[in-house]
């Protein structure tokens, strides 16, 4: 970031516009971190209070303090334990299972000969603006049949192939130099050799982005579970957050404790991979 | 996972003669990593998508012991002659005409403002870019407690009203529940277009803004007359990308008022539509039908984006 529009904060600027831009820049700062920090202190803080102090900056301090009992009731009330794990579960399934299965298919459409290559290349992309919302249907359709609801696998299949992280990794591999693929291949390494111990490792950053963009979006995936799960065996997290607040008693401390709790991977992953994940998210348009 | 059994050595014909061309004969290795991704897109993306069009002209039912007829386009006529379905499509313009400039004009005073080279720019843009961490589900759920009538939406409002605003519970109004959707859209989705627009402002060069500065263009000048052209493709593409994520608008609209969509339909959404009508009611083939004209909105604004897009390249 070194020279670019910003000659508007070189020394000299007067004090009031400093002061005003400091006043902007934190008041918008605001906004955007009291949610999340008013959803932290709520999860420690009595039940109650946590609707009566909703209007007021009260709401940022967890008292009266109950420790971690939210966090237990939301768990007794609903298996937030169990949702974790299923949401884990999926995540974790799509991420794996789709980054190898969409590096490959992008290697193969960037840098290995064969017929009907350039055809694949053209759907991939056509593909790619299709949104999932649209296959909803048709899908919930197929599965019924085949009686495949309320499973893991119907949560975690139709997400695996992806033709967006597919072009992703295939343009990612088109721009990294061929000549340590081609050292490989001299020395005798078949594509798949070369593919594992020379190009996929070049290909960490690709692999970084598509990872992280994954999980954010199955993490968060309520259209589709809505649909294709019923009662708490497979339930993801959002869907189970929403089935915890449309049934009485409202505990909002208890909510904060999911809201919490659901939140600490993604900020862990923001906070691990800082610069991985804001490209990652910057590369797509696919977040909603 | 379908590929560890193929995982054998490549057929052995390069190496001899010459260098190996651009990795010649590589066919059937092209295939084998091709195969798991191709046969999955075609299962879960290709077939699908025809068969959206196909259940469309159909009267499908999920479980159901009557056998399925060919309807021709009666779902389409049935679904565009639907007022809900209008009010829905009319809710999700509305929405998307708002935060689309909204968004956009938020996204690129924040870029610009982390863009200034001072002290604890890194701090604002992570805090800006921190709603990014919390999925739509879960900030949903905890602005419908900011929006309750003593929320601090409503304390907020109040203070800068000099006490005019007087509380109102946002979500269980007609005409306040699409603006609360509105603000969460926005308060969630904004970080992702200001980093966008932060790369872009930093790929103007510098030379530009010297030579505006020697003609004594003002600050102001400097940014309509170069950073904006500048970054015009960066607009461009986060504006268009908005408005299609607004006809996939449902999370929010399920999660936050009082029925879904409510009330009376106030936030109903085309996406909720399509979920009520195929899951709920049942009817696959009405809900295909939503499906394919939620379709054909998507795809007419994705090629505005490339017409757009690709006249800039000219």
């Amino acid at each position: 970031m070194s020279n670019n529009t910003a000659t508007r904060g070189r020394v000299g600027t007067p004090r009031r516009v400093k002061v005003l831009n400091y006043t902007v820049m934190t008041l918008l700062a605001i906004f955007f971190v009291f949610p999340v920090a008013f959803a932290f202190a709520g999860s420690f803080k009595d039940d109650a209070f946590v609707f009566a102090d909703a209007g007021t900056l009260q709401g940022l301090v967890p008292t009266p303090f109950v420790g971690f009992d939210n966090y237990v009731a939301a768990n007794e009330r609903i298996s937030l334990v169990l949702a974790f794990r299923n949401s884990t579960v999926i995540a974790l399934g799509i991420v794996l299972i789709g980054a190898v299965t969409n590096s490959m298919l992008g290697y193969a459409m960037a840098r290995l000969q064969w017929r009907g290559r350039m055809l694949i290349v053209t759907g991939i992309v056509s593909l790619a603006i299709i949104p999932f919302e649209a296959l909803a249907i048709p899908l919930l359709y197929a599965f019924a049949e085949v009686g495949w609801l309320n499973t893991f696998r119907v949560q975690i299949l139709p997400f695996i192939a992806n033709p967006f992280f597919i072009y992703l990794f295939y343009t990612f591999f088109l721009n990294i130099p061929k000549e340590m693929e081609e050292a490989a291949r001299v020395d005798g390494a078949g594509p798949i050799r070369t593919f594992v111990r020379v190009v996929a490792p070049l290909a960490k950053p690709a692999y970084a982005s598509v990872a992280i963009l994954t999980f954010l979006f199955s993490w968060g995936q309520l259209l589709w579970p809505t649909m294709v799960t019923r009662g708490e065996s497979v339930r993801p997290l959002p869907l189970a957050l929403q089935a915890f607040q449309t049934s009485p008693p409202l505990q909002w401390g208890a909510i904060m404790a999911f809201v919490v709790l659901m939140t600490l991977p993604l900020l862990a992953v923001f906070l691990i991979f800082q610069r991985q994940f804001v490209e990652g998210v910057a590369s797509s348009g696919v977040k909603g | 996972m379908t590929t560890t059994t193929t995982v054998t050595a490549p057929p052995s014909t390069p190496t001899k003669r010459r260098r190996p061309r651009p990795l010649k004969g590589d066919a059937r290795a092209a295939w084998l990593f091709a195969a798991p991704g191709l046969i999955l897109v075609l299962l879960f993306v290709i077939l699908p998508f025809l068969g959206a069009f196909g259940l469309s002209l159909t009267n499908s039912r999920l479980v159901t012991p009557l056998s399925t007829q060919f309807v021709g386009i009666d779902n389409y006529v049935d679904v565009l002659t639907d007022g809900t379905f209008w009010g829905a499509l009319r809710n999700n313009f509305v929405f998307g005409l708002i935060v689309v400039p909204v968004q956009t004009g938020v996204a690129l005073v924040l870029a610009v403002l982390v863009n200034q080279r001072i002290r604890g720019r890194v701090v604002y843009r992570t805090l800006y870019f921190l709603p990014q961490v919390m999925v739509m589900a879960a900030a949903a759920t905890v602005w419908k407690l900011l929006f309750s009538s003593d929320g601090m939406v409503n304390t907020v409002m109040n203070v800068v009203t000099f006490g005019l605003w007087s509380g109102d519970n946002w979500l269980q109004s007609t005409s306040l529940a699409l603006p609360a959707v509105i603000i969460v859209s926005i308060w969630q989705g904004v970080g992702f277009q200001m980093v966008i627009l932060l790369a872009a402002l930093q790929d103007v060069p510098n030379e530009q803004y010297e030579a505006a500065s020697i003609d004594g263009a003002s600050t102001w000048q400097q940014f309509i007359n170069v950073t904006v052209p500048g970054i015009r493709n960066q607009l461009i593409f986060v504006a268009t990308i908005t408005m299609i994520l607004s006809f996939r608008l449902y999370d929010q609209v399920v999660i936050m008022p009082q029925p879904a969509g409510g009330p009376q339909n106030a936030t109903r959404t085309v996406m909720l539509e399509m979920v009520q009508t195929g899951f709920d009611r049942q009817l696959i083939g009405k809900a295909s039908a939503i499906a394919v004209v939620f379709f054909l909105i998507v795809l007419s604004l994705t090629l505005i984006q490339r017409r757009l897009l690709k006249e800039e390249a000219r």
